[in-house]
């Protein structure tokens, strides 16, 4: 081990755990407006991944402009699933609920994408997937910056929203309490239409970052959903800044073990962690606890 | 209830006649085999909803305690030198022991949390176990272990396996019904319906909550074990599997959570599905869409799950116009309030 690269493993931990923030966002989103586990997320991240793999592959459109297209089918897709699934659970049970509800619905995606495309695993491909430049002495993937420039703008954009914008307050009242944000005239069914279109359409490029970094098939969103759960509740529920902290965080801590102790011990570090800051802080590094007892 | 009680007995028997003759009846092993997980899945379903059911505590993460009981049956068996055969059937038992003492530690930390953070909380631990087995030597790292692997006939091999489960699976349905009528019991579920109200009334919530967190891992550990054992092969991925988790919730849920005999029900119907589906193996991909809507359209039209639901229908149709009954039978309050709430709706 040495300096130059446990550096390295800081600076790969950063631009990876930006990505992983990408696709925790929606997650964190709809977790903290609606109360609900979104067990789905995963499966969405790999239905974006195969949207811009269509998208490329049989219409050579490149990866990010595609998003132009993945970004508003994905918005409309998550204020289906609202609509149709999430709106008809009980408030009672709805954390429970929620998590059987949305794995029903990403059994269902990875059937249909099953159906289409096999079970083989593929990697969106593009010029700057494969190459990378020099740095201060560190050699850094093109795609992984990429990733991380498009991690942080549309986590500005959401952060804008939710904090900056009249819709944003309405969310937020929400969030704090639904009966008194309706009372003051918050049309809360419809905030949480757009709270999970808008949560769905952030995954869409965080599926599409997701399938050019790793190779996938169908099953492959049942690993990301753990980590990316894991993240949301170690960084506060709802905090969108807080998710990013959380992952950059985990891939740091995994790439710095793996470079000081070993590979094979590192993800176990990153869970034995968090369970060590959930028990000190059962709300995460970012939630607000008051706010959030009703 | 009075009336309604000798019926259920009734019903009880039967079903363990039928527990007792199906593999006389249905000889054939890949039906017998089917059996013998479904059985498997009927005890972990049964023994997580005696805690997560009865507690409003949804745990994801009693892959732990079955995994825990896999690996300890077979590092038993080969470290002792058990000969293949019905004597390491005996540390059943034991398996389920070790998956008891190492859900006080894993209880004690999660329980301290609560709603999403307890579920984050379990799922962590699942994959710690999970790395752990693959990492370490004594557990054979990721290509696993193998117990003893018995030389019975291959005609009456499953059945075996498909009585001792049977066993555990009336015990563990038995403490489920004992527990659920049980002041403990009660103090479940108090915890469940407002953990802050039972605390404030003298229920020492983290000691009732521990211990049926405790209980419900012992069978699970039981099974573990004879799945280990059943499958002569153990490997970190399928010992301590998430899906697993996702499973039994959703047999418990289907078949109506906090009730003694849902999860026997959704586990009977999912587990048998899946098994004849992974036989027969042509279309599984339809099959993966026809199973998340059958079970999305069960969810969403019957949320209560199937037994609680068949039941209210019941109950309607036998009172008509006299609500006030339906609010004092069934013991828990949550309960009550549900039937309050759905009698102001209408």
């Amino acid at each position: 081990m040495n300096a130059s690269s446990l550096a390295k493993a800081v600076i790969d931990g950063i631009l990876t755990g930006g990505v992983y923030a990408l696709m925790a966002a929606g997650l964190t989103l709809i977790f903290g407006v609606m109360d609900i586990i979104n067990i789905a997320q995963g499966a969405l991240i790999v239905l974006g991944a195969y949207m811009s793999y269509v998208l490329s592959v049989h219409l050579g459109i490149d990866l990010f402009l595609g998003l132009i297209i993945t970004i508003p089918a994905f918005f409309v897709l998550g204020v289906f699933i609202e609509w149709a699934f999430m709106r008809r659970l009980r408030d009672q049970e709805r954390t429970a609920m929620s998590i059987l509800v949305t794995y029903a619905v990403a059994i269902i995606i990875e059937g249909i994408l099953s159906v289409i495309f096999g079970v083989d695993f593929v990697q969106l491909q593009a010029s700057y997937i494969n190459s990378s430049f020099h740095l201060l002495g560190f050699y850094l993937p093109y795609i992984y910056v990429f990733g991380f420039l498009l991690a942080l703008v549309l986590l500005g954009v959401l952060y804008y929203i939710l904090y900056r914008t009249h819709f944003g307050r309405g969310v937020r009242g929400s969030l704090q309490n639904r009966s008194a944000a309706e009372l003051i005239g918050v049309n809360v069914n419809r905030v949480r239409a757009l709270s999970v279109g808008i949560g769905v359409s952030v995954t869409a490029a965080g599926g599409m970052v997701f399938g050019a970094t790793n190779s996938f098939n169908p099953s492959s969103g049942y690993d990301l959903i753990s980590r990316l759960l894991s993240i949301v509740i170690l960084g506060g529920l709802g905090s969108i800044g807080g998710a990013l902290v959380a992952a950059v965080f985990m891939v740091t801590l995994e790439d710095v073990v793996a470079v000081v102790w070993s590979p094979v011990w590192a993800t176990l570090v990153y869970y034995a962690s968090l369970i060590v800051v959930l028990s000190f802080m059962p709300n995460g590094l970012f939630g607000r606890a008051a706010v959030r007892a009703q | 209830m009075t009336a309604r009680l000798p019926f259920r007995a009734l019903l009880v028997g039967v079903a363990i006649v039928i527990l007792g003759v199906f593999p006389l009846v249905f000889s054939n092993p890949t039906t017998t085999s089917i059996a013998v997980f479904t059985l498997i899945f009927m005890v972990a379903a049964s023994s997580w909803n005696m805690f997560s059911g009865y507690s409003g505590y949804i745990a994801l993460g009693h892959a732990v305690y079955f995994g825990v009981g896999a690996y300890a049956l077979t590092l038993l068996a080969n470290h002792l030198g058990f000969a293949a055969g019905w004597g390491v059937f005996a540390l059943v038992p034991v398996a389920g022991i070790i998956a008891g003492l190492v859900a006080i530690p894993t209880g004690v930390i999660a329980l301290r949390a609560r709603r999403h953070t307890f579920v984050v909380i379990t799922i962590a631990f699942m994959f710690i176990f999970q790395l752990a087995a693959s990492n370490f030597a004594f557990t054979g790292g990721s290509s696993g272990l193998q117990p003893p692997t018995p030389l019975w006939s291959a005609t009456s091999y499953n059945d075996h396996f498909y009585y001792v489960a049977a066993v555990i699976l009336v015990a563990t349905v038995l403490l489920s019904w004992l527990v659920r009528r049980s002041r403990f019991g009660l103090q479940l579920f108090a915890i469940r319906d407002d953990e802050e109200r039972a605390r404030g009334l003298g229920v020492r919530v983290g000691r009732v909550k521990l211990s049926a967190f405790v209980l419900s891992a012992i069978p699970i550990g039981m099974v573990g074990g004879v799945y280990a054992y059943f499958l002569g092969q153990i490997f970190p991925q399928f010992a301590f599997d998430p899906l697993f988790d996702l499973s039994i919730a959703l047999m418990a849920f289907i078949g109506g959570l906090g009730t003694v005999w849902g999860p026997l029900l959704g586990a009977l119907v999912l587990e048998s599905l899946q098994q004849y589906f992974t036989v027969q193996s042509g279309a599984s991909q339809v099959y993966l869409i026809i199973y998340g809507g059958l079970f999305l359209a069960v969810i969403l039209l019957l949320p209560r799950g199937l037994i609680p639901s068949v039941e209210d229908l019941i109950r309607r149709w036998r009172t008509r116009g006299g609500a006030q009954d339906r609010a004092t039978e069934e013991g828990g309050g949550d309960r009550t309030a549900d039937v309050v709430k759905a009698a102001g709706a209408r």
